[in-house]
């Protein structure tokens, strides 16, 4: 059945497509869950959804077809080409009704749809990566750091620091305070200030793009 | 293999003698007096304490009397119903009074009115904490012991008997210490695991296969109807039934019993005699008498091993009370064994058997009772909680230790204190199924309690007292407390010349 | 008015966000009456769409935005609304709680986030158009798009705290858009070998052309069932939930925390159920077989580190992560007892988790911690509060008449039925450690049982804590009604459990899910 090759055809010539989305969503995905820095995780998280947007567009591709705009030819309200004696219906309906079209047409035209599809998963992607760099900004300003394992170890610090029992917290109060000034001031008064900015950035830019899609 | 045939045999009987229902609230009442004397109690709170317990004595006092006056009804053949809610497609929540709940709640309701007089001594002779909590969760398990009783139904019984772990659960913490939040927390560990691992699986195998439950979860229609499954899973049901209800004690899942006697002690006594530990048997009876019935319980292959646990219950139970020093957890091993009574009698499948086993709710009731208001008193008077301790307590406290002796001998069953009466049925119904080793497991076990509940009442009036501390004549505990323990100890006495009508409402004469 | 119902529910918030997006700008004070009055007529719209669903014989209502047809075959353009009895169940939860955390928020939100009203109620109000979208839209990309939409109103209500919510909610972004984006896939694939987006379409291409054995066909359905596996942060892909839930502030948790999982937990069921089909889900893939399995490893793990916890609200982000596991098996065990019990528990779960969240809230609100230790005795603090609270632990435990408890009843039946032994003992070992959890709770607020194990009783008579500590002192009204409420809901759900499951039945009957009706 295969000749020598067709399988090399069908997987990388026929759908090169899927290969490189498919390529590109693992990039994407690798760098999301294994880099450090977590601008390099946004960068995967673009790349990742970059993928999708080109399997989706590729889908939509048809060679020698154009825009679903009704061609002269094949516009049934117009300066109608006649049809098959069959045809009646289109002849008598409605006259600015949508009509369906022939088989033979349809095949002139693109699906629009996976690509207007793709119009608001941009949108959503940009969204998504606003916010994103924004908490980056807000970590950056509450934490000094925006690489993940030094956050971890300051996420951690303050967490234990919390999350200490009452009890204990008031038996050993004065060594806790010492700590906290020492450690949390450079870092605490940065943070606090700054917050309402950072969080306004934060809202305008998720609501925006949304009420849009 | 097991046709309907026999099922439909008792629907025939059924149909002949239709029971006689009466609609009536009643029965709904006497589960929300407690809950209004509850906001009574909150209301009155801790700056209050006499309008306090007047309230929980008013609640107690009205329970007892709407529950009495149901009886005449009953004894005619009547049966009250009163649908509560519809809560499954075919299982309403409904309560229904019946010969046995009307025994059971009888029981449970005069018995509270002696322990919250008795509650009030306890607690002001030892200056107790948080004793508004403590009032208000008494009444609320009071309220669920109702609930049980009233019961017409397996998921019905199902919510009362959650409702009680939960509402009891303060109460046996009550302490607040470390021995308390063990105590607590093995309590309701056994009750809450075996309630939803073992028995709601089985509640809801009945539901799934055998109608939505509308046949199957009912008491008062035809008994049987497990014939429908294969002899595995109808042995399978009944041990997830009569482990599933933990609060029977039934061994190897007791030891939240001994456990709960960090309670104060008259929650030992309500416990004990009263709510908990009898809510558990009734339960087990219920599914015994009503769900499977005599006819399939005596075919069933693997019953035999019910009866021989119960008995081995009965006995171990027995020797363990004998080495305890503590007198509290004396009892509490006592009332192991005699609820194995209890289960023994339903496991026997013989209406003399499943009728004995009901008056041993009450007959163990009033016995057991007054020998945890004895122990109480004693501690309220004396501090002393070791049998050892007590010698020559019999002349300070000649009405405790009376009370104590003829507890012990109601216990023991010696006639004619109401004991007797439970135990000879019991007999007599091992006998119907022709187990002389049942019978002579009664014997041992009788014997066995003799060994363990005598010596503390001839310790305490036969031999003389350690170092005399100068002291003599009568040093009694607050007459709250004596009083109660007095009449329940005349009680036994009377359960003995009055057991005419019990036995009518156990179904063993008509 | 009423035939429009289903738009109104969309109309309300989403318009009411711009409202307070604009208003807010000059009067932050406005923005609390808008969302109030916003979330009373979307809920009134609500409850009208599920009455029309329940009276119309179908059992569903439409409402196709634009006023597209959609007769052609394959049924396919244009936005679609459908409120099956399902779906008008759940957009009733989402709103009712929504009303619920609305009414809840104006303390917290003044006091956590001080001056951020103008942007906290718009990102509220569009999260609940978001999930009420979910549950209403019939179009698998519209429910991409919205499931987007509520998602990054959450990232936003998340990191609105402090700097550390913004850390944990990063987390949340990275994982977010990985489940969004399978599910984005999933949905590609589907449209190749259907042609078609709407759902209703979709399944009727589906059976019309025998896709059953189609390899694409699995494909899409892994992509989508991994993606919203992990929006719903089913076990090993939970990560992101304990942290943002604990670091947020009282109101988004107390919105997020109930209902996002249960939402997503809802697209699955929509997804296997009336896109894909029963046949195809259940018989043609390998779902049934492997993922009780994964239940089972879930709810274990989930239970476990909740009960290595000592904070309430991290202890309950992790019995949030069982219960999906909960709902999860309840779906896949394939049976009829099964799925009611999980789309009843998606109800309940909504309303017992809006509860605790919302008693945690006041807790935190009066004693500054949720670290179980600084809890002692709170009770005869704020009785009220407390009381509220444990209505809602005795619902995840499952004791009646609670609604927790009928929703176990259905999930255990159909493990039984279906034969899942463990499934049942999974629910079962669970139950435990929730009974554990609660009571180890209920002892330190109620019992101020110390910690030390000194005798307290005799004679003391104040529990071994301060006048200050035992004084009444309950929290204002506008948190304590709410919470009262929430508590009152889910008694009430638990007491009138046949009228919901009456519904679920209804719903359920056209897709002849096996019933077990053999003899043991």
């Amino acid at each position: 059945m295969f000749e020598e090759g067709a399988i090399f055809n069908e997987l990388l010539l026929e759908r090169l497509n899927y290969f490189i989305y498919v390529i590109l969503l693992l990039i994407g995905l690798y760098a999301m869950i294994s880099k450090n820095n977590l601008i390099k995780k946004l960068i995967g998280m673009s790349i990742f959804q970059t993928a999708i947007i080109l399997f989706f567009v590729s889908l939509g591709v048809k060679e020698g077809a154009t825009v679903p705009i009704y061609k002269a030819e094949h516009d049934p309200h117009g300066h109608a080409v006649s049809h098959d004696a069959n045809d009646t219906e289109v002849d008598a309906g409605v006259v600015h009704s949508p009509q369906a079209l022939k088989q033979g047409q349809v095949a002139q035209y693109a699906n629009p749809l996976p690509h207007v599809l793709m119009l608001t998963a941009i949108v959503v992607g940009v969204a998504t990566l606003g916010l994103a760099l924004a908490l980056t900004q807000r970590i950056f300003q509450g934490y000094g750091t925006v690489e993940e394992d030094e956050l971890l170890v300051k996420l951690e610090r303050e967490d234990a620091r919390k999350s200490v029992s009452p009890l204990k917290a008031k038996v050993s109060t004065p060594k806790k305070t010492k700590t906290t000034k020492a450690k949390g001031s450079a870092s605490h008064k940065k943070s606090v200030k700054p917050n309402p900015k950072a969080s306004k950035t934060t809202s305008k830019r998720t609501s925006s793009p949304k009420k849009k899609s | 293999m097991m046709d309907a045939t026999p099922v439909k045999d008792v629907v025939g009987s059924m149909d002949l003698m239709a029971p006689w229902i009466v609609n009536d609230i009643r029965p709904l009442l006497a589960f929300l007096v407690p809950w209004i004397g509850m906001i009574g109690i909150i209301w009155a709170g801790e700056k209050r304490p006499n309008v306090r317990e007047t309230f929980t004595f008013i609640a107690a006092i009205a329970q007892a009397t709407i529950v009495c006056s149901m009886i005449p009804l009953v004894l005619n053949g009547a049966i009250i119903e009163f649908q509560v809610w519809q809560i499954f497609t075919n299982v309403p929540l409904l309560l229904r009074v019946d010969g046995a709940g009307l025994l059971f709640a009888c029981v449970a309701s005069i018995l509270w009115i002696a322990t919250s007089l008795y509650a009030i001594g306890y607690m002001r002779g030892l200056h107790e904490h948080a004793q508004t909590r403590f009032y208000s969760y008494f009444a609320l398990s009071l309220s669920a012991t109702m609930g049980v009783a009233f019961s017409a139904n397996l998921l019905t019984i199902y919510f009362f008997y959650e409702m009680l772990s939960v509402s009891t659960f303060p109460l046996v913490t009550h302490m607040q210490d470390k021995e308390a939040r063990t105590g607590g927390r093995t309590y309701l560990g056994y009750l809450l695991f075996t309630s939803l691992c073992l028995l709601l699986p089985a509640l809801s195998w009945c539901y799934v296969w055998l109608d939505g439950g509308a046949v199957t979860m009912d008491f008062l229609t035809d008994t049987g109807k497990v014939s429908f499954f294969s002899q595995t899973t109808q042995i399978t049901l009944l041990a997830l039934f009569t482990f599933g209800f933990a609060k029977a004690g039934l061994m190897p899942l007791h030891s939240w019993l001994p456990g709960a006697m960090v309670a104060p002690t008259p929650v030992s006594a309500l416990l004990h005699a009263v709510a908990v530990v009898k809510v558990g048997v009734f339960c087990v009876y219920r599914v015994y008498s009503d769900i499977f019935g005599i006819e399939v319980l005596q075919s069933l292959d693997g019953e035999d091993w019910m009866i021989g646990l119960a008995c081995a219950t009965i006995l171990i139970s027995s020797l363990i009370a004998l080495s305890q020093d503590n007198l509290k957890r004396r009892l509490a091993f006592s009332t192991i064994g005699q609820l194995g009574y209890v289960i023994l009698g339903a496991t026997l499948a013989t209406d003399l058997g499943l009728g004995g086993s009901l008056l041993h709710i009450a007959m163990h009731a009033c016995g057991k009772i007054t020998l945890f208001f004895c122990a109480g008193a004693i501690f309220v008077a004396t501090g002393k909680k070791y049998v050892s301790q007590l010698r020559g307590l019999g002349r300070k406290m000649p009405f405790t230790m009376g009370a104590f002796m003829i507890g012990s001998l109601s216990v023991i069953g010696l006639p004619p204190l109401g004991g007797f009466v439970s135990k000879w049925y019991l007999a007599l119904g091992a006998l119907d199924r022709d187990m002389i080793w049942v019978v002579v497991v009664l014997l041992i076990s009788s014997l066995l309690n003799v060994f363990y509940l005598l010596p503390v009442a001839v310790t305490a009036f036969f031999r003389p007292e350690e170092e005399e501390d100068g002291k003599s004549g009568i040093q009694e505990a607050p007459w709250p407390c004596v009083v109660p323990l007095t009449l329940t100890a005349i009680g036994c006495f009377i359960l003995f010349f009055l057991s005419g009508p019990l036995l009518t409402l156990a179904g063993i004469t008509r | 008015m009423t035939e429009n119902a289903i738009a109104w529910i969309f109309i309300f918030p989403l318009f009411g966000s711009v409202a307070c997006a604009i208003l807010g700008l000059w009067k932050r004070s406005w923005c609390y009456p808008i969302s109030v009055f916003c979330m009373i007529g979307s809920t009134w719209a609500g409850i009208e769409t599920l009455m029309q669903a329940m009276d119309s014989s179908a059992g569903e209502v439409s409402y196709i935005l634009g006023g597209w047809v959609l007769d052609l075959y394959p049924r396919g353009v244009g936005i679609e609304f459908r409120a099956d009895l399902l779906g008008a169940l759940i957009v009733l939860v989402v709103l009712g709680v929504g009303l619920i955390v609305t009414i809840y928020s104006k303390l917290p939100v003044q006091e956590e986030t001080p001056n951020k009203e103008a942007i906290f109620y718009p990102l509220f109000l569009l999260q609940i158009t978001g999930l009420a979208g979910i549950s209403l839209t019939g179009d698998a990309f519209n429910l991409y798009v919205l499931i987007e939409v509520a998602a990054l109103t959450g990232y936003g209500l998340i990191a609105i705290g402090s700097n550390r919510a913004a850390a944990a909610a990063f987390n949340y972004v990275i994982l977010g858009t990985i489940g969004a984006s399978l599910y984005l896939l999933g949905v590609g694939y589907l449209y190749i070998k259907t042609g078609t987006l709407n759902m209703v379409g979709i399944c009727e291409v589906i059976e019309a052309n025998g896709l059953q054995d189609s390899a694409t066909m699995q494909v899409a359905f892994a992509l989508v069932g991994l993606g919203i596996l992990i929006k719903m942060a089913f076990f090993p892909f939970h990560a992101w939930l304990p942290n943002s839930y604990c670091h947020a502030p009282t109101t988004t948790s107390s919105l997020l925390a109930p209902l996002v999982t249960k939402v997503m937990i809802y697209v699955m069921i929509r997804m296997v159920l009336t896109v894909f089909g029963v046949d195809f889900s259940f018989e043609s893939t390998l779902w049934t077989q492997v993922l009780p399995w994964l239940v089972v490893i879930a709810i274990v793990s989930a239970a476990v580190m909740a009960l290595a916890q000592r904070e309430i609200k991290r202890m309950l982000a992790y019995l949030i992560v069982a219960e999906v596991g909960y709902m999860v098996g309840g779906v896949w065990i394939y049976n009829y007892y099964g799925l009611i019990g999980s789309i009843f528990h998606v109800i309940s779960d909504a309303c017992m988790t809006l509860c605790l969240f919302l008693g945690a809230g006041l807790i935190l609100r009066k004693a500054k911690t949720t670290h179980f230790d600084g809890l002692r005795g709170l009770f005869s603090k704020m009785p009220f509060t407390m009381f509220g609270f444990f209505v809602g632990g005795f619902s995840i435990i499952g004791l009646p008449p609670t609604c927790g408890f009928f929703s176990k009843w259905y999930l255990i039946t159909g493990g039984m039925v279906a034969q899942r032994w463990e499934y049942m003992v999974v629910l079962m070992f669970s139950t435990m450690v929730m009974v554990v959890l609660f009571f180890r709770l209920i002892e330190r607020i109620h019992l101020a049982v110390s910690e030390s194990g000194e005798n307290l009783g005799h004679g003391h008579g104040d529990l071994g804590l301060t006048k200050e500590q035992t004084k009444f002192d309950e929290g204002p009204w506008s948190m304590v009604l709410p919470l009262a409420v929430a508590a009152c809901i889910v008694l009430v759900i638990g007491i009138y459990n046949q009228d919901v499951v009456n519904q679920i039945e209804r719903f359920l009957e056209p897709f002849n899910l096996p019933k077990g009706t053999g003899r043991p």
